[in-house]
């Protein structure tokens, strides 16, 4: 048994801390922050498997001076609906508060229609409306098909 | 007036009332549909009917439909011979359009072009059909031969029969059924069942649906059978076809013990499904229905343009 989780999860100075995430999705998330494009500055550390009181088992992603954006939130939001985001300034948490999927996905998923006009290399971004929240459910604006499993449809 | 300078773009963007007004100018327009009265209420419009992908009666009937309003086209038929073929964005096609016409009626090979279109178009975009996806005119042709011969589109017993899961012009029946009020009994082999999103929409909607692949028992106090082509390319194995196909044709004996008013409706072009014995059946209003797609389109382009139909259906 190891002394306490901060052994395993360094604290941080700046930067965000994306917490219940669903146990085995923090590579999708790192996936969406998209890592390689960070910079050489951020550490970047993740838990896999933690015990949770409230999930079960969970996934931590921190990142080292990085402010998610909102394109960005939205994003996890959809694959990790339970999600909560800390912002952390000088080791003290500012914010803290759950991710919120919008009404309206705009250039996040790629269209799984093949025959989508989103992906025929017209100038145009994908979009997506939520048609149902339990269980999550979108439809594309432009071929009006469904769609209820995004994880391979995130644009990098 | 709430359709004017509107796109049509799928059944969803109309409501019942706005579904109603187009039937209603549809009928008020048959005398000048069959050439019996005439028009000018488009005289001086240009339409632009761009057609990249083949389509026989769907093309024609708006060519007719524009005409009969003395309105004026400009048609692209044939995509090879257009700008796409030399590489051109559907979007620079459609601003070059707009800039035309005084109305675009798109058919295009990929679902959504019709959206895609409407949001860079200055001019109403009528979808005339994007790839498997909306035909919402289809659909309102549908509903305006349910309702030239019923009065009415409620408490209906329609049979939707066929290909109900690739055939997306089902779908967008089926929804506007449930609005209306009707019953919807299903009959389809399996593999070509309704799609369950489709089927969880009418739910929704809290519309009566069961499901019945016997087309005898399907039929028992039907009002309506609605049937589909089964399309040989969803098929990898065409034994399996054969057999699919085979089973999904309308016996002409199963009509004898019907309703007096029954109707069999079909959108065209058939193969099989419909032996030619049936076309004689007072029941059969497939060509009727081919008809009715000229005045409902002349509808839509007058409410479009105008915001109504001009008087007495001409003038």
């Amino acid at each position: 048994m190891p002394a306490s989780k901060e052994l395993r999860i360094t604290p941080i100075r700046n930067g965000t801390v994306i917490d219940h995430i669903p146990s085995g999705l923090a590579l999708e998330v790192l996936r969406i922050l998209n890592v390689e494009a960070l910079g050489k500055e951020s550490t970047i550390s993740v838990a896999l498997h933690v015990r949770s009181q409230r999930m079960g088992w969970k996934d931590i992603v921190k990142v080292e001076n990085m402010e998610l954006s909102a394109q960005k939130a939205n994003a996890i939001a959809l694959i990790a609906p339970t999600a909560t985001i800390s912002i952390i300034r000088e080791t003290k948490v500012r914010e803290k508060h759950a991710v919120s999927l919008p009404e309206r996905l705009v250039g996040i998923l790629r269209c799984p229609n093949p025959n989508c006009i989103t992906n025929q290399g017209e100038p145009v971004d994908s979009e997506f409306e939520v048609v149902r929240r339990r269980p999550l459910a979108l439809r594309c604006v432009y071929c009006e098909r469904s769609v209820e499993d995004f994880v391979p449809l995130l644009n990098r | 007036m709430a359709l004017k300078g509107r796109d049509i773009l799928s059944m969803r963007d109309l409501s019942r009332s706005e579904i109603l007004e187009v039937l209603k100018a549809s009928r008020a327009l048959i005398p000048v549909a069959e050439g019996r009265r005439s028009s000018r209420a488009l005289e001086g419009r240009v339409l632009s009917l761009a057609f990249f992908e083949p389509s026989t009666r769907t093309r024609l009937s708006f060519e007719t439909a524009a005409k009969r309003l003395g309105a004026r086209t400009i048609t692209i038929a044939d995509p090879a011979a257009s700008s796409m073929a030399k590489g051109e964005s559907l979007s620079d096609t459609v601003r070059m359009l707009s800039c035309y016409a005084d109305l675009i009626v798109l058919r295009h090979p990929n679902e959504g072009a019709s959206r895609l279109a409407a949001q860079l178009s200055d001019r109403p975009v009528i979808n005339a059909g994007d790839g498997a996806g909306q035909h919402p005119t289809q659909t309102l042709l549908d509903l305006a031969t349910m309702e030239e011969r019923f009065q009415t589109l409620a408490g209906l017993r329609v049979v939707l029969m066929g290909d109900l899961r690739y055939g997306r012009t089902v779908h967008s029946l089926a929804h506007a059924l449930g609005l209306f009020g009707s019953e919807l009994i299903l009959s389809s082999p399996e593999r070509l069942s309704l799609p369950e999103e489709v089927r969880r929409d009418l739910d929704q909607m809290g519309a009566k649906v069961t499901e019945q692949p016997d087309l005898e028992k399907a039929l028992r106090g039907a009002d309506v059978l609605y049937v589909t082509r089964i399309q040989k390319e969803r098929f990898g194995d065409l034994t399996e076809y054969a057999k699919v196909s085979g089973s999904y044709r309308l016996d002409p004996g199963l009509l004898r013990n019907m309703k007096e008013k029954f109707a069999v409706m079909h959108p065209l072009p058939r193969v099989a499904e419909i032996p030619p014995e049936v076309d004689r059946s007072p029941h059969a209003v497939y060509f009727r229905q081919a008809f009715l797609a000229v005045p409902v389109r002349m509808a839509l382009l007058s409410l479009i343009l105008t915001g109504g139909v001009p008087p007495g259906g001409g003038g």
